[in-house]
Formats: structure tokens, sequence, C-alpha cells
């Protein structure tokens, strides 16, 4: 599936998207996040605090226990700051 | 009842003309009683700021515009509805984002434009980043815990 990032969750990555193949016993958006977070330091301090990433799922706000099922774009970001 | 409005949704990195999207929300009609526009600009308060470089989810954005817009036309009877909001680098004294509702009556109006102010606020995938006026490299904007006060008191 593609990840995507966005701003400082994108800056502390190093990556703005990327193809990802998670394991079959990666269920839901916390266990997709903690997956993510054990690769490398950037991953971890992007995550390092969960109360403030949000997630979408094929362009949807997903809550960190949704399953990813068979969505095909996952996206991590902060609070939303616009308007 | 007169058919749901289609909401205009834009997504983009030029300016806006609030009396033109005005003029084409009401151009021929003779139905409409009220109409509130919301225009929020870009501020600095202490001259430090030289711009916001407003990142946005491509897709996602307008998506996300839309389905508040379409949950702002569930709960008003609307006769229509335009969202505009920017991207891209905005100077101190530019339009950030747009909200024009009409109705027959002002206060489905203005509780209309309000809502969707506060729903695109936390839901809207938008962030600011600071660009200094000294040069430093600046900061992301914090998400409010106002900003989702100002939401949930719609639940």
């Amino acid at each position: 599936m593609k990840a995507l990032y966005f701003a400082w969750v994108r800056e502390r990555i190093g990556l703005a998207e990327e193809e990802i193949e998670p394991p079959r016993e990666v269920v839901t958006v916390r266990e997709l996040i903690d997956w993510l977070s054990a690769r490398d330091e950037g991953y971890a301090a992007a995550f390092a605090n969960p109360a403030t990433i949000r997630a979408a799922l094929d362009k949807t706000h997903a809550a960190p226990d949704a399953p990813i099922g068979a969505a095909r774009e996952i996206a991590f970001f902060p609070p939303m700051t616009g308007g | 009842m007169a058919p749901r409005p289609a909401p205009a949704v834009r997504v983009q990195a030029e300016d806006f003309d609030p009396g033109r999207e005005q003029a084409l929300l009401t151009g021929g009609r003779r139905d409409i009683g009220a109409l509130v526009s919301f225009v929020g600009l870009c501020r600095d308060e202490d001259g430090a700021l030289e711009a916001l470089e407003l990142e946005h989810y491509p897709g996602m954005a307008e998506a996300e515009i839309r389905r508040v817009a379409e949950e702002a036309l569930e709960r008003w009877p609307l006769q229509g509805l335009t969202v505009i909001h920017r991207f891209g680098r905005i100077q101190p004294g530019e339009q950030i984002v747009f909200v024009l509702t009409a109705a027959r009556h002002r206060a489905d109006a203005f509780a209309a434009a309000a809502f969707l102010m506060d729903y695109l606020k936390t839901r809207a995938p938008f962030w600011k980043k600071e660009r200094r006026a000294d040069g430093a490299s600046g900061d992301w904007v914090s998400a409010k815990s106002e900003d989702d006060a100002a939401a949930d008191r719609w639940r």
C-alpha cells in the first residue's frame, strides 16, 4: 500500500510518500504506527506521541483502532491547522 | 421543498474574489433572503511573520471539505454554498479561506457558515508553517484546543 506523510510527520521521516508492505499481523492503524516506528529513529520521532498523530485511509479520517483492511492508501499527519 | 443545492468546493493556490463568488451564487435568482460570507486572512500580530506555507493533502482536502459541506446541507435548509481554501505561500493580509452560505433566513445562513468554519479547521487536511521575517526557520502552527471545542459544540 502507499503511505503518505504530511507536515512535521513528513519532515521527521524524511519522505513524503513510499510503498509499504506491512506483515499480515498488522491489522489496525495503531499497529501500523507501531510497525513503522520500529524502522528507524526518524519514524520513531515522528510517531513518538501517538496523541498528536492523525490518520486517513483512502482519504477518509480513520481512528487508531480502525482496521486497515483493503485500503490502498494510508496517510499520517499532525492535527490539522487550516482555515 | 427545493432540491438540495450542490456545494461549490475549490482548493487552489490562486487568490479568490468574494464579490465574484457572491455574484456567481446569486446570479439570476430571486429566492435568496440571506447571504453570509466569511473570509479568513493570514495575520501577523507582531511584525515577525513573513508568510505562511500551507501544505495540504491533495484529493482528501477537496473530499473532506465536500463531506463537511454535505453535512451543512443536511442540517440547514441552504439555497447555496461555496467553500474555497487556498494552499501554498500566503503573506499577511492575504486571503486564505472563504465560506459563503445562502438561505431564505439569516439564522440558517449564519449558523451554517459558523459550522463550516469550525469543522474545516479541525477536519480539512491543511497544515500551516510559519516563515519568519528574520529569516529563521519557522515552526508548524499548533492545533488549538479552542478549535476542537468550537467544533464539538455542533455535536
